[in-house]
């Protein structure tokens, strides 16, 4: 399974991965367009602290706690990827009470919540923050 | 292997899969006394408020049971089992017979024997989705609706009931809402929002008697209502295990692999209880979570595989009319205390452990404070202070963040 993996050392806290991922989401064909004046609600999102930063997106991790504790059955495994279905999502948060890595968020309206799903949803078709990122301090790689 | 799961819910699901991580063709049958394929409990009050729909909230796809080849008697009891034999019977009076056996069978509403209580024409209990359909049948815009109980289940009731355009009051004993998992304080930012909506609450009251439509509390009031919801609390169905000799206590009493003390019967879910790592006390922790997350641990032993699940706290993420609050663990030792507008936070820690949290109003990345609790996480091993402030992986040191989002597992 290829993964998005991030090496810190590397990264600049430019957010570029973060407009990336929010324009990749937007369902617009133009980026202006996606970005301009917009509160930008990514699902990737650098942390940062004295000179320290690094970009956080959901793990895919082998123990998803978010999908085995997921109320509703909206969250899901699909092909070695834990998708959301904003349908049956009600925005109960307990995703967010339950992922270690703090990597799911609200949507935007509010009534459901969002995750990174690597892009294979949008129509960027390959993780858009590591297409952006210009320091590859993210990855997207098959590791064993 | 013949495996058979009496339950339909979480802790049954996760026990079906559970299994089909290890074995994918065994024998699977579920017996399930609600007549329904398998839904989210805890969406029954989002269904009231048209958040959700009979169909969104099935908490599995509607070919679950073909996909994972799984034989259903739906709407149908199991009465008792034979742990010698190694038989189920159903009503109806069918034997089945099985190798490892799932008891999923979760909780019921408890309702207190109250004077005049027989006498009400239209009450009801808010747990499954006959509850919830029925209760939807009985009442509209303009209807008066008494719930007793201002828990999760009482609060949900009304949110639910509130979208519905109803005439809502919530009488409880407590002296706050939400008493067993929020401080007087957080719960009075959710009694603000509550009564923002128009809700009444009535509380430190019990209710002494009732006439067909009104109920007469100890302070003294009179409510009138159209329809009496009873949501006092829950309490775990154990009989079948008790019944045939296997040990209880108020819950069904398993081990780490979820074994009862009958050989190869496993119990999950509602129905037992467990250790709360966070108190080290033996609780009944009735949350949706480590239902599944019990279900699926006996999933895999039943299969043959090896599972334990020994670190559940009891843990909750709720909104009510839109004030999202979570809770965790158990409120012991120091505490950390931030007041925003509109907001709450409590960390409580002792002997250099996070025990617990209440966050009210924003409760971003909650989940890190979760895994400090649930992990056992060293307080002295990450940056304390800047994780107190909010919750964030940069506390971590660069190995552990190295490992949590670089993928070296050294
Ligand atoms: C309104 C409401 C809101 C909730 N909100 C939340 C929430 O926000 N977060 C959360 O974590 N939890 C929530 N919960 C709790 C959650 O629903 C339960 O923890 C969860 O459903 C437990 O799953 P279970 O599989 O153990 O048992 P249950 O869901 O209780 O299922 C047990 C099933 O077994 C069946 N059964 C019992 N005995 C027999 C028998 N003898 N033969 C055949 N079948 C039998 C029952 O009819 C039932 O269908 C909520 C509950 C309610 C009622």
């Amino acid at each position: 399974m290829k993964r998005i993996y991030v090496n810190e050392k590397w990264c600049l806290a430019c957010h570029l991965c973060e407009y990336y991922c929010a324009y990749a989401n937007s369902g617009q064909k133009d980026m202006v367009k996606a970005l301009q004046g917009v509160r930008i609600n990514p699902r990737i999102q650098i942390e940062e602290d004295g000179g320290v930063s690094f970009a956080v997106s959901c793990r895919h991790c082998d123990e998803p706690l978010c999908l085995k504790g997921c109320i509703t059955g909206a969250l899901s495994l699909d092909d070695g990827v834990i998708k959301v279905d904003e349908k049956k999502c009600v925005g109960c948060y307990t995703c967010i009470l339950s992922c270690p890595y703090g990597a799911i968020m609200p949507s935007a309206s509010g009534s459901a919540v969002q995750k990174c799903e690597l892009c294979l949803e949008n129509s960027a078709g390959e993780p858009a923050c590591v297409k952006g990122c210009p320091n590859r301090a993210i990855v997207y790689e098959e590791r064993v | 292997m013949n495996h058979i799961i009496i339950g339909n819910s979480a802790a049954a699901i996760g026990c079906v899969e559970g299994i089909r991580s290890i074995e994918r063709d065994s024998d699977i049958t579920i017996i399930s006394n609600e007549n329904f394929h398998t839904y989210s409990r805890p969406l029954i009050s989002y269904l009231l408020e048209g958040k959700t729909d009979e169909k969104r909230m099935l908490f599995r796809g509607e070919n679950f049971y073909a996909e994972n080849n799984v034989k259903t008697y739906i709407g149908r009891s199991a009465l008792a089992i034979d742990h010698v034999a190694k038989t189920v019977t159903l009503d109806g009076g069918d034997k089945l017979s099985y190798d490892r056996l799932l008891v999923a069978t979760g909780s019921s509403a408890f309702v207190p024997p109250i004077d005049g209580l027989s006498n009400v024409k239209h009450k009801f209990t808010f747990i499954t989705l006959s509850d919830a359909l029925a209760l939807a049948k009985t009442v509209g815009a303009g209807s008066r609706a008494l719930i007793i109980g201002g828990g999760l289940i009482g609060l949900k009731c009304a949110e639910g009931l509130h979208a519905m355009g109803c005439d809502i009051t919530i009488a409880d004993m407590a002296k706050n809402v939400l008493p067993s998992v929020l401080t007087p304080e957080a719960a009075a930012l959710v009694e603000k929002r509550v009564l923002q909506n128009g809700v009444k609450l009535i509380l430190s009251n019990t209710v002494t008697r009732f006439d067909s439509n009104a109920a007469y509390l100890s302070g003294g009031d009179r409510v009138e209502f159209d329809a009496l919801v009873v949501a006092v609390g829950v309490r775990p169905n154990i009989s079948l295990i008790l019944d045939a000799g296997g040990a209880t206590g108020r819950g069904i009493i398993i081990n780490e692999k979820c074994e009862t003390s009958l050989l190869d019967v496993y119990a999950a879910g509602d129905c037992t209880e467990s250790v709360d790592i966070s108190s080290g006390a033996t609780k009944i922790m009735a949350l949706l979570p480590n239902a599944y997350m019990q279900g699926e641990c006996a999933g895999i032993n039943m299969a043959g595989g090896e599972k334990t699940f020994d670190n559940a706290i009891p843990m909750n993420s709720m909104g009510v009319f839109g004030l999202h609050m979570m809770t965790a663990g158990v409120y012991e030792g120091d505490a950390f205390a931030l007041n925003a507008k509109n907001g709450y936070k409590r960390l409580f820690y002792k002997d250099n452990l996070l025990k617990g949290y209440i966050m009210i109003g924003d409760v971003a990345r909650a989940g890190i404070y979760t895994s400090l609790i649930r992990e056992r996480t060293p307080l002295d091993t990450i940056d304390f202070d800047l994780v107190k402030d909010k919750p964030q992986l940069m506390a971590f040191s660069r190995m552990e963040r190295q490992k949590k989002l670089g993928g070296t597992t050294a």
